[in-house]
């Protein structure tokens, strides 16, 4: 994919619009990081589309200077996998909150995913629906007071990475929006691996859900309510380093380095290519206070992708039928003349 | 003005006009060597009917393309159930499959049938109404079981009487039974063997009518190339159907039905829906821009995406969608990216794309959505035909959302629609709704194969790198369309989006008097198509007694009465529709000078309000039919006659 690169800086990407979000929405965090990822990447800025539902976040392509596409609600990953198959050499970018990927297009979320078309799908998760001021969402916790939920909701939220795993998902990272730095490096990973990447940022909406994710991300507590998970390394945390993951039977466990005579060695070790769920699925749902919360790409597995497929599957018809076009195509099968 | 009198060019129906030929025709020797005794006849109607595992369809197709092969003209119709194997023996699980074919043109699969191929009783008793007075009934005598009697609903044990068919040519044939006897000792295990059945009763029918086994022999052999068992039996039931007919007095003399008199040319036989997505293709090919199709299944019109799914060889990015919503998004999406984007469905499913229709819209991108209907409301009659999605094609959107909707009128005629559909999509910008139904979708007729020569350029407004200054909503002045830009072509970045645009820049605007612009511009954009298409014809007379008005589908049934009409000297005219929105220009001049208008279609009236609300000073009278099935050409000559005597 890579081409006569034109060296861009982040400045390139942004367009002439001005910036509508909420000033302290989580949303400005996560459009300078992705400004940010794209003049590290292959691509051409003509070739990025930008392709939105319906939501505060999917505003996002219109700050694009790039090809973008504002849907409707629920459809942006229908949108997109029209576009990423009508044309493979695109970089395709799906932007989506919780409420238009996981409720609204929950359908067409898992079926892209199932598909494995190479589109990254950005999915910005603050728990409410902002856009229409403040009602639950399929990721609000269980018993969230909102404007539709005056009394706590009597729901179970999604985790946006077991649905992603469990419609067999072959790449899933976590991200939060204050951590540009982190979202920078795995817009990147994303957009580098062939199939469908989403990225969940857990973004912060400041007038309607404000402190939603602050339990884990208050910087004084992050260290040890988090883990930022990287391939290869031993899945440690806390403010010490000093806590690690262990498997106890068929659950995660933590453990602290130094007691009852656990040392490094005993930590398990990220293997985000493995193609086996099981422990992925058990990162992706680690919720605090029981476990720190992951971050970083846990799930990283090559696998064929749909769009690579069709390709491949046209050129091996082409090369072998002799339709060539329609005339050849009318005159084919059962004809008689009339003279 | 462009009127065309089309005066008894396309004629006539002649019921059972027999000559008697001392000799035969020589086409086919096996069978004409035996027979003295052949009668030359115009047009035959047939029905072939049975369970609907029975095999009826492929029964009913191969006796049409050994027709079609011969040189008839012919139309035919297939009606099934919805369900894929009903109850066996019952009348809802009746499937029929009727075929016309004449020495003439035809244009319609008949009203009623000279013979009834019945495989059980329950296919009697669905089918006798649909026999012509004194008409020919072959039916399967060992299913006429007390038990199959009753499990058909009769009351007696004599269904025939019961039915009040006893004085027609009723021809009891042990089919179960001479089938199993023709395969003894093949090996083949009582399933297969009744399975075969429909094999007899076609070769029953070829002897009858003249037609050559070869053709469904080819068939066989295709079909069923690694089992040879198989073709071998099947044939050995063929021939055997074949002797019997000819072994039996009841069905002599044989009659003929000779080749058509139809302009010279390679023909093939055509139904609707392949003739649509074989017109889709040509329109691609003529844009040069590759095809992406992105639907859900559903009943009339899978069989688009079947077809369409099956031409990889011609670039087809064929997306079986999740469901109708993802269908035309992902279409929206690969129009977006400069692919010529189509979606298919029927009436429910349009139901499902209409918020996506409108996104469409709004960004002014070409699509081709195809709405096959079938009978509604909700799930309605999936199997069976109608007209009744045209308010819903018209405006089932939110927001003030034009879109054109163009409708076909015959099997292959489906083809030039399409292609139509995509050209005045691609070169105005805008998706385009084709309304076929049911009765085209199913239907089939031989078709002259065209050469794609004979099919203009389809000319995208393809916006070119490099071009200065580009816009994306700025428009050309003849037909209001704004310019393509691909994804993937440096310079051109914009956003497109469901949000009111600024008329040139396409940013997000919510200015009271922008938005009314381009509200009045995607209104004015979709009138000017009237600038590029055909004007309306009419058949007959400019000052008719009753000029008939029909659109779409019900074309050959009205063609064929108001034909029928005109022979008996009747001053009646026809005036049909196949551009819905906009209207060709002349439609006010078509309408004047007649003494009174009657539109017909297959719902409760909805063209005839449409066009009652474009032109308040004509009275629009109505004649509709709600019933799942097309207009039969003697209802309608029943209903113009009494109108015609009303003084």
């Amino acid at each position: 994919m890579s081409e006569n690169q034109v060296k861009y800086t982040a400045k390139d990407f942004k367009s002439d619009q001005e910036v509508r979000w909420c000033p302290g929405c989580g949303d400005h965090a996560i459009l300078t990081a992705i400004q940010r990822a794209l003049p590290q990447l292959a691509y051409n800025k003509e070739r990025y589309a930008f392709i939105s539902g319906i939501g505060c976040s999917s505003r996002f392509p219109y700050y694009m200077n790039t090809y973008g596409f504002h849907g409707i609600h629920g459809r942006a990953s229908a949108i997109a996998s029209g576009t990423k198959t009508a044309n493979p050499e695109l970089s395709v970018w799906q932007i989506t909150g919780d409420g238009d990927a996981m409720a609204i297009g929950g359908n067409h979320f898992i079926h892209a995913i199932r598909r494995n078309i190479d589109i990254n799908i950005m999915l910005f998760n603050n728990e409410i629906y902002g856009l229409t001021k403040g009602q639950y969402s399929p990721t609000s916790e269980f018993g969230a007071v909102t404007k539709t939920s005056p009394f706590g909701t009597v729901e179970h939220p999604f985790h946006p990475g077991e649905l992603v795993i469990g419609a067999q998902g072959k790449f899933f990272a976590r991200s939060f929006d204050g951590n540009i730095k982190l979202s920078t490096q795995i817009f990147e990973e994303a957009s580098r691996h062939d199939g469908t990447s989403v990225v969940e940022i857990l973004q912060n909406c400041v007038i309607y859900n404000d402190k939603t994710h602050a339990a884990i991300l208050d910087k004084e507590n992050r260290d040890d309510r988090t883990i930022v998970l990287e391939h290869g390394k031993p899945m440690i945390f806390g403010k010490n380093r000093d806590k690690g993951l262990v498997l106890d039977g068929l659950k995660l466990k933590i453990v602290t380095i130094g007691e009852n005579g656990i040392t490094e060695d005993d930590i398990l070790v990220h293997d985000a290519e493995e193609s086996n769920p099981g422990l992925h699925m058990m990162l992706v749902n680690m919720q605090y206070p029981e476990y720190p919360v992951a971050f970083g790409i846990i799930r990283k597995v090559k696998a064929a992708t749909y769009d690579d497929q069709v390709v491949e599957q046209i050129e091996t018809i082409q090369a072998e039928s002799k339709i060539k076009n329609v005339d050849d195509l009318l005159n084919s099968g059962a004809t008689w003349d009339v003279e | 003005m462009h009127i065309k009198h089309i005066l008894n060019a396309l004629c006539a129906f002649t019921f059972w006009k027999i000559f008697f030929y001392a000799d035969s025709i020589s086409t086919n020797k096996k069978t004409m060597n035996k027979k003295a005794n052949v009668v030359q006849l115009e047009e035959v109607t047939i029905r072939f009917s049975g369970d609907s595992g029975d095999g009826m369809q492929l029964t009913g197709t191969l006796f049409s393309n050994a027709s079609a092969l011969f040189g008839n003209d012919l139309s035919t119709f297939p009606d099934y159930p919805a369900e894929i194997r009903a109850p066996q023996g019952t009348v809802a699980g009746v499937s029929g499959f009727q075929v016309k074919f004449g020495h003439k043109v035809v244009n319609t699969p008949g009203d009623y049938c000279d013979v009834l191929v019945a495989m059980n009783p329950a296919a009697l008793r669905a089918n006798a109404k649909w026999i012509k007075k004194g008409g020919s009934v072959i039916y399967d005598a060992d299913s006429f079981t007390e038990k199959n009697i009753a499990k058909a609903g009769y009351t007696t044990l004599d269904p025939v009487t019961e039915l009040g068919i006893q004085e027609y040519n009723i021809i009891p044939a042990p089919i179960t039974s001479l089938t199993k006897e023709a395969v003894k000792g093949m090996g083949m295990d009582n399933k297969s063997i009744l399975r075969s059945k429909n094999m007899f009763a076609l070769g029953v029918v070829c002897y009858v009518f003249n037609r050559p086994l070869s053709y469904t022999e080819e068939y066989l052999k295709e079909k069923f190339k690694k089992k040879p068992a198989v073709i071998e039996a099947n044939k050995k039931v063929l021939s055997a159907g074949f002797n019997y007919a000819d072994t039996i007095e009841a069905l002599t003399p044989t009659y003929e039905v000779a080749p058509a008199e139809i302009t010279k040319g390679k023909y093939r036989n055509m139904n609707g829906n392949t003739a649509t997505a074989w017109g889709l293709l040509a329109a691609a090919e003529k844009a040069k821009l590759p095809l992406f199709i992105g639907s859900y299944p559903i009943t009339p019109a899978t069989e688009i995406l079947q077809e369409l799914s099956k031409r990889k060889d011609l670039g087809v990015k064929s997306f079986q969608a999740e469901d109708e919503i993802a269908g035309i998004c992902t279409a929206i999406g690969a129009s977006f990216a400069g692919n010529f984007a189509v979606t298919t469905t029927s009436g429910p499913g349009l139901a499902l794309k209409s918020e996506a229709l409108g996104l469409a819209v709004i960004t002014e991108l070409p699509l081709v959505i195809v709405n096959v209907q079938r009978g509604g409301p909700s799930t309605g009659l999936p199997t069976k035909t109608e007209q009744s999605d045209l308010m819903q094609a018209l405006y089932g959107r939110n927001g003030e959302s034009p879109i054109p909707v163009i409708a076909a009128s015959s099997p292959s005629d489906c083809f030039d629609y399409a292609f139509k559909a995509g050209k005045l999509a691609v070169e105005h910008m805008t998706p385009v709704i084709l309304l076929t139904d049911g009765f085209l979708a199913n239907g089939s007729e031989p078709w002259r194969i065209p050469s794609m020569s004979e099919y203009p350029e389809i000319k995208a407004p393809i916006a070119k790198e490099g071009t200065e200054n580009w816009m994306p909503y700025a428009r050309d002045e003849e037909k209001l369309a704004r310019t393509w830009a691909f994804p993937g072509t440096p310079g051109l970045e914009h956003r497109v989006g469901g949000l009111e645009k600024d008329k040139l820049k396409g940013n997000v605007s919510h200015d009271p008097m922008n938005h009314q612009e381009m509200t009045e511009i995607r209104d004015a954009k979709v009138s000017r198509i009237a600038d590029f298409i055909p004007e309306l014809d009419i058949v007959g007379e400019e000052n008719s007694d009753i000029l008939i008005v029909g659109w779409g589908g019900t074309k050959g049934h009205l063609l064929t009465a108001v034909n029928e009409l005109r022979e008996e000297g009747k001053n009646v005219s026809l005036a049909h529709f196949n551009y819905i929105n906009p209207l060709p220009k002349n439609v006010e001049e078509v309408l004047k000078g007649h003494k009174r208008i009657v539109v017909c279609e297959l719902n409760l009236g909805q063209f005839a309000n449409y066009l009652t609300m474009h032109f308040p000073n004509f009275k629009f009278e109505q004649y509709n039919k709600v019933q799942g099935l097309p207009f039969t050409v003697m209802e309608l000559k029943d209903h113009f006659t009494k109108l015609l005597e009303e003084k």
